[in-house]
């Protein structure tokens, strides 16, 4: 199994003595409202996803972050983990002081020992994470969005964790005890937003052939209009996994993160999450992370050459395709036919025989997985 | 921006020119980048060999029975 990244695995969550005193102790403290993308933050913060960070990035973590990939300590770290706050709260907050950090509904769940407060150029953090200014681009949309400062400093969660889907969420101490306890020592993560089709299925098992187990971690959060419903992906997977995948190979648990459709440096963050969970290798497919065509088709394989000491192994795979004549999905390694028996695993062509109520065929998606996302009358984001 | 550190190593001239030779095709632009890189690969993998165990057996007893009670484990 991969030791954490970074060495340890963070543990911000308070103990239920000191849990008990902070609940009186924020009554007196400045409270700040997440937005649910900030609060699953700071759960990953605090349950060791995100380790070694141990709260939001202060200024100097945050400049190399953006400028060479790496926390200042060297530790590579591709994206961001801020907290930006409003110029009222900006005047408000002084270094040094305490804060509470609450859900949206108002309910207290962390605290922030505040270290730094800096402004910073929202265009230089798009243009370093994303590549590109076009606002037409999902996060530099949100980054241009955000409030004009950012606070540094540690969290500490006193509340247990929130989850829509408590039976599938796991955080990286029960992992790694869970895939002890399974005897693995070798493990391939899986990263996905999407229901399971037939060429998930067979770069999944291609990956698992040489390893001891697969750990499926869907991202559920906040996605694009038209994504599928976390529950919808949830319930197809069930339905594959009990079909198909051995029991003792195979673990499914959710990550509870926002996609940020950074392509290259999504992925390889995307890798260090699930190193922390322990896995040992992590798939990275064709246009990972990645949105519109803002990225080359290969580009975040090829950005994980810059990290030599990421400690997790990441493997590749090009486009597959359905063969005729093959009779099954295949990529250019394996499969010598011409094109014209070849077809796409058109996630968006699927995506629309959903929406008329059709089943795509057997082909493309198992029927008892097709079967079971025509059961859910809300498919897609809206 | 904050400046990152950087500190000057010395290395036998004969060493640093088989370096030099062995950079030769890589596409690193100098030997700093190229001996920062190696380094930090033997350096990662030294601290690999270094892994302890993470959880006392109190914590581990607690993680496996929500395990249990999930489901995941029998």
């Amino acid at each position: 199994m991969s030791r954490p990244h970074g060495g340890t695995l963070v543990n911000q969550m308070a103990s239920d003595k000191k849990s008990e005193r902070l609940k009186e102790e924020v009554q007196d403290m400045k409270t700040f409202k997440l937005n649910s993308g900030l609060r699953k933050d700071v759960q990953n913060i605090a349950n060791g996803v995100y380790s070694p960070l141990t709260g939001f990035m202060c200024r100097v973590d945050f400049d190399w972050v953006l400028e060479d990939s790496r926390l200042n300590d060297d530790t590579p770290w591709t994206l961001p983990i801020v907290l930006d706050i409003t110029d009222d709260e900006r005047e408000e907050l002084s270094e040094g002081e305490e804060v509470c950090l609450e859900t949206e509904d108002g309910e207290p769940f962390a605290t922030l020992k505040v270290e730094e407060l800096y402004g910073f150029d929202k265009k230089r953090m798009a243009r370093k994470v994303y590549g590109t200014e076009d606002m037409e681009h999902p996060g530099v949309k949100r980054t241009m969005n955000m409030n004009d400062h950012l606070v540094g400093g540690d969290i500490l969660q006193f509340k247990d964790n929130d989850s829509d889907f408590e039976k599938y969420h796991l955080v990286p101490k029960e992992t790694r005890v869970l895939f002890k306890e399974k005897g693995w020592r070798t493990i391939v993560g899986f990263q996905t937003r999407n229901v399971p089709h037939m060429g998930h299925e067979y770069v999944q098992k291609t990956a698992l052939s040489f390893v001891d187990g697969i750990f499926i971690n869907p991202i559920i959060g906040a996605k694009k209009s038209g994504d599928y419903r976390d529950e919808v992906i949830l319930d197809a997977y069930d339905t594959l996994m009990g079909e198909y995948y051995l029991k003792d190979r195979a673990v499914m648990s959710i990550l509870e993160a926002e996609m940020r459709y950074a392509g290259p440096k999504e992925a390889v963050f995307h890798a260090i999450m699930r190193k922390n969970f322990g896995c040992t290798h992590f798939i990275v497919g064709r246009d990972h992370a990645g949105v519109g065509d803002y990225y080359g088709p290969y580009e975040a394989q090829e950005f994980f050459d810059q990290f030599p000491g990421l400690d997790i192994t990441p493997v590749f795979f090009k486009s597959f395709t359905y063969c005729e004549k093959c009779g099954g999905a295949v990529d250019g390694h394996i499969c010598p036919h011409d094109d014209e028996y070849r077809e796409n695993f058109s996630g968006t062509k699927m995506r629309n025989m959903f929406k008329d109520g059709k089943t795509p065929p057997e082909k493309m998606m198992r029927p008892e997985v097709a079967e079971t996302v025509l059961k859910h009358e809300n498919k897609f984001v809206e | 921006m904050a400046e990152k550190n950087y500190t000057t190593v010395s290395i036998p001239k004969p060493l640093a020119k088989k370096i030099k030779k062995r950079m030769e095709g890589t596409g690193f632009n100098s030997m700093s980048s190229y001996v920062t890189y190696v380094l930090r690969q033997v350096i990662s993998s030294m601290e690999e060999e270094e892994q302890t165990e993470e959880f006392s057996e109190e914590d581990e007893e607690k993680v496996k029975e929500r395990l249990r009670a999930l489901g995941y484990l029998d």
